[in-house]
């Protein structure tokens, strides 16, 4: 552990935040908000490949946790009035348990049918939210009357800090002892098993923290949002973005996965000019990126370091 | 010796059973295995050997029996929690962390198996390093998995399997895939941890490859012992040579003369096929006359696959494939099938996911619902087991079973040349029998034409009525079985 303080990778890790951090002072006020919002879909990433890089189970499902977390911290605030903080901490609390119950059986089915469960739970969240519009805000959205602070700036370094802390508590469980024999799991259930780990427990386990981050980060994004909609936190196609930008930054490598998010929102932002053709653009990006360097921006990169 | 085998076994194995759907992999075992012993657990192909060492590492949940270790029945715990016990498992197979060191994988085999571990240890690394320099892999810790040579990879996974150590280590297939010196290297590590007090349990496929490492041996056929003793004594024993050897080689050649017909069924003139610039056949000529059994005998690369191609019409070709006095060139390979020439690959090409009927009913596609039913049950009689595992998919079948699959499969097309491509491929001697007979039955109540592709002599010969040798693209000897002992059976036999 103390040899990771001395790394490369913990040193330039310092140095973009530091510099992330003074852009306030020059940069506009949409492209802080753009980055906002960018940094916490990094955190839906970074918890996704904790599922799919080291337990190595596909998640079809992240918005599932990302709704439940940002609809229950909504929904909370909407209709008692609670503080934004409370109705955070509960929303990131209401993902894990939501985390937990469909965990716990769903992780008995192998292989696919695995990821096909988390796909289904997507589609029953987003269903309960359009009948339930009455306490939901259905198709329209949830208005969330409180926010945390209207100050552009100080929304920016929430997010920023945010990302920055929940990057160095995943990677460093990547890292970690209980890291490695997920990924043992992940790859070779059979043989981890044999070497006497309870893989299910260490699959659930990552569920659930990958749930706690997904939640937690959905209930700060609505918070920052003012406003909770199947569009932003529910559909599958956000879900699908979360899961491209985690493939996109290199699976296994966790903070690879924050560079994807970062990546996907701002050059969506980007090509806004050319119009309907941005997704298109960045999506094909993506597929060229997945085809030829399966290992993602980061899983280049560190191939190259270790093969110098 | 004697004292160890009336002191109480380490572990006892009672009654195991483990059936898979309708398929009993594993009848009714019973073992003992005493501290400081190794007994190796033999058998063929599909005996049921590796299920049985995976249902007492809890891999598999055994459907019945008692696996009690230390007095403790452990039958039906998960195999995490045996591991815990005391058990330490080298798979055959496996795969490493590949961007971590050889050094951190040994360290993954040591840790706990608690949530709450988020620094390691110092103790862990230090004695992560002592195993790697027990099994060999000192040089090499601070590597990656993906550069080290194959030996190395091995040595890594004995070194996971002793590395909390285990009172029982189970071995699966030790030697598979090493050099013979690495084979040295191995046995006397296997050796050194009986000599450490474990009970060591090693799976293999036949006695001679063990017969210097292990104390005992248990014979396993089709799921149940045959007989357990020393090496040699199993050597020995009657129904293990009958299960291994098969019976003596016996011929029943038709001579050519009594082929009455004036046009072949098939004939191949001057056939030459080339791949780039490597010539895989040059100048081949062969006949086969209507309802005559051929065999073509060669080794690997020899070219018996190209020609079988060629004749199926998936292969370019100078020279004539002539069928009932009719040129097959220009013929697609689907056109040729259906007209009665049916290949049986060598790699079987089966449907996995389907069903062994549902195989069977594909290649039985073209029949009437009546012909269909009559052809099945005249195949259910010629391999009775088809009939038993009828709704079993495919993939699930043993070696020897999905050969006859891939037979059976043939025949549903009611073919009236059938090519048989090296069907003994991987199948244990056991097996080869009961094909065998098979074809024995299939020559002499039939009037299919075979043309069967080997390399194994003692499979070839008994049906054949005449043989051809190809040797490097060239037939090289052509005559009938009984003289091919003499003339051309050096190197084969």
């Amino acid at each position: 552990m103390t040899d990771f303080f001395k790394s490369r990778l913990f040193l330039v890790s310092i140095l973009v935040i530091a510099i992330a951090a003074t852009l306030p002072l020059y940069v506009s006020g949409y492209v802080l908000g753009l980055l906002t919002v960018a940094y916490y879909f990094g955190v839906f990433a970074m918890a996704w490949d904790l599922l799919f890089g080291f337990a190595g189970e596909v998640n079809f499902g992240p918005t599932f946790l990302i709704g439940v977390g940002a609809y229950t911290a909504g929904i909370l605030n909407n209709q008692y009035g609670w503080s934004v903080y409370l109705c955070i901490f509960l929303g990131a609390m209401a993902a894990v348990i939501a985390g937990f119950v469909l965990a716990l059986p769903a992780l008995r089915v192998r292989g696919p049918y695995f990821g096909l469960t988390t796909l289904v739970a997507v589609l029953m969240l987003q269903n309960f939210v359009v009948v339930f519009a009455e306490l939901t805000g259905g198709e329209i959205g949830l208005t969330i009357p409180d926010v945390i602070t209207i100050s552009a700036n100080i929304n920016y370094w929430i997010a920023l800090g945010f990302m920055a802390i929940s990057g160095a508590i995943l990677y460093g469980l990547s890292q970690s002892p209980v890291g490695l024999v997920l990924q043992a799991s992940g790859q070779d259930p059979v043989q981890a098993g044999a070497l006497g780990f309870n893989i299910v427990k260490h699959k659930l386990f990552a569920f659930i923290v990958s749930a706690f981050f997904s939640g937690l980060s959905g209930a700060l994004l609505v918070f920052y949002f003012g406003t909770a909609s199947v569009g932003t936190v529910v559909d599958v196609a956000v879900g699908v973005n979360v899961i491209v930008a985690a493939v996109l930054g290199g699976r296994r490598t966790v903070l690879g996965a924050a560079l994807g998010a970062i990546f996907l929102i701002v050059a969506g932002e980007f090509l806004r000019p050319t119009g309907e053709l941005a997704t298109f653009i960045v999506s094909f990006v993506a597929l060229l990126v997945v085809l030829f360097f399966p290992g993602g921006f980061l899983g280049a990169a560190l191939s190259r370091e270790a093969r110098s | 010796m004697d004292a160890r085998i009336n002191s109480r076994p380490t572990l006892q194995v009672r009654g195991l059973v483990k059936r898979f759907g309708g398929l009993t992999a594993v009848k009714n075992l019973s073992l003992d295995l005493h501290d400081g012993e190794i007994l190796g657990l033999i058998g063929p192909n599909g005996s049921g050997k590796s299920t049985a060492m995976k249902s007492i590492m809890g891999i598999e949940r055994p459907t019945a029996g008692e696996v009690t270790f230390e007095g403790e029945n452990l039958a039906g715990l998960p195999a995490h929690k045996i591991a815990r016990k005391g058990f330490g498992m080298v798979f055959q197979h496996s795969r490493p962390l590949n961007r971590q060191t050889v050094l951190e994988n040994i360290m993954v085999a040591l840790l706990p198996d608690s949530l709450f571990m988020l620094f390691p240890d110092k103790a862990l690394t230090e004695r992560a390093k002592w195993i790697a320099e027990r099994v060999g892999l000192g040089p090499v810790v601070n590597r990656k998995p993906p550069t080290l040579p194959f030996a190395d990879l091995r040595r890594l996974e004995l070194a996971k399997a002793i590395a909390r150590d285990p009172k029982v280590v189970l071995v699966d297939e030790p030697f598979a895939g090493l050099t013979l010196a690495e084979v040295g290297t191995f046995s006397e590590l296997i050796r050194s941890f009986r000599d450490e007090g474990r009970a060591v349990l090693l799976v293999d496929h036949n006695v001679k490859s063990v017969a210097a490492l292990v104390d005992r041996v248990l014979a396993m056929y089709l799921g149940e012992e045959i007989v357990t003793g020393r090496a040699d004594e199993v050597m020995r024993n009657e129904t293990v040579r009958r299960v291994y050897l098969g019976g003596a080689l016996e011929t029943h050649a038709r001579p050519e003369t009594s082929f009455k017909d004036a046009v072949p069924a098939l004939e191949v003139k001057n056939l030459d096929v080339r791949y780039g610039k490597a010539q895989a056949l040059e100048n081949v000529s062969i006949h086969i006359h209507h309802g005559e059994f051929v065999s073509i005998v060669g080794l690997n690369g020899a070219g018996k696959t190209t020609l079988f191609n060629a004749i199926s019409g998936f292969l370019p070709y100078s020279g004539d494939i002539v069928r009932d006095g009719e040129k097959l060139r220009g013929i697609s390979p689907a056109k040729i099938a259906r007209s009665g020439i049916v290949q049986c690959p060598e790699s079987r090409e089966l449907f996995g996911e389907m069903t062994v009927r549902e195989n069977l009913d594909l290649g039985g596609q073209h029949l009437s619902e009546a012909e269909r039913e009559r052809q099945l049950t005249w195949l259910f009689e010629l391999f009775p087991i088809l009939k038993a595992r009828q709704d079993q998919l495919a993939q699930t079948l043993s070696g020897g079973e999905q050969q006859m699959l891939a037979i059976g499969r043939a025949l549903m097309m009611q073919p009236k040349i059938l090519i048989l491509d090296e069907p003994t491929l991987g199948l244990a001697p056991v097996i080869l029998e009961q094909l065998s007979k098979a074809l024995e039955k299939l020559r002499q109540t039939t009037s299919i034409t075979v043309l069967l592709g080997e390399q194994n002599v003692t499979f070839a010969l008994p049906h054949a009525d005449r043989v051809y040798v190809l040797e490097h693209a060239r037939i090289v000897w052509e005559g009938d079985p009984g003289r091919f002992a003499a003339e051309a059976g050096e190197g084969y036999l």
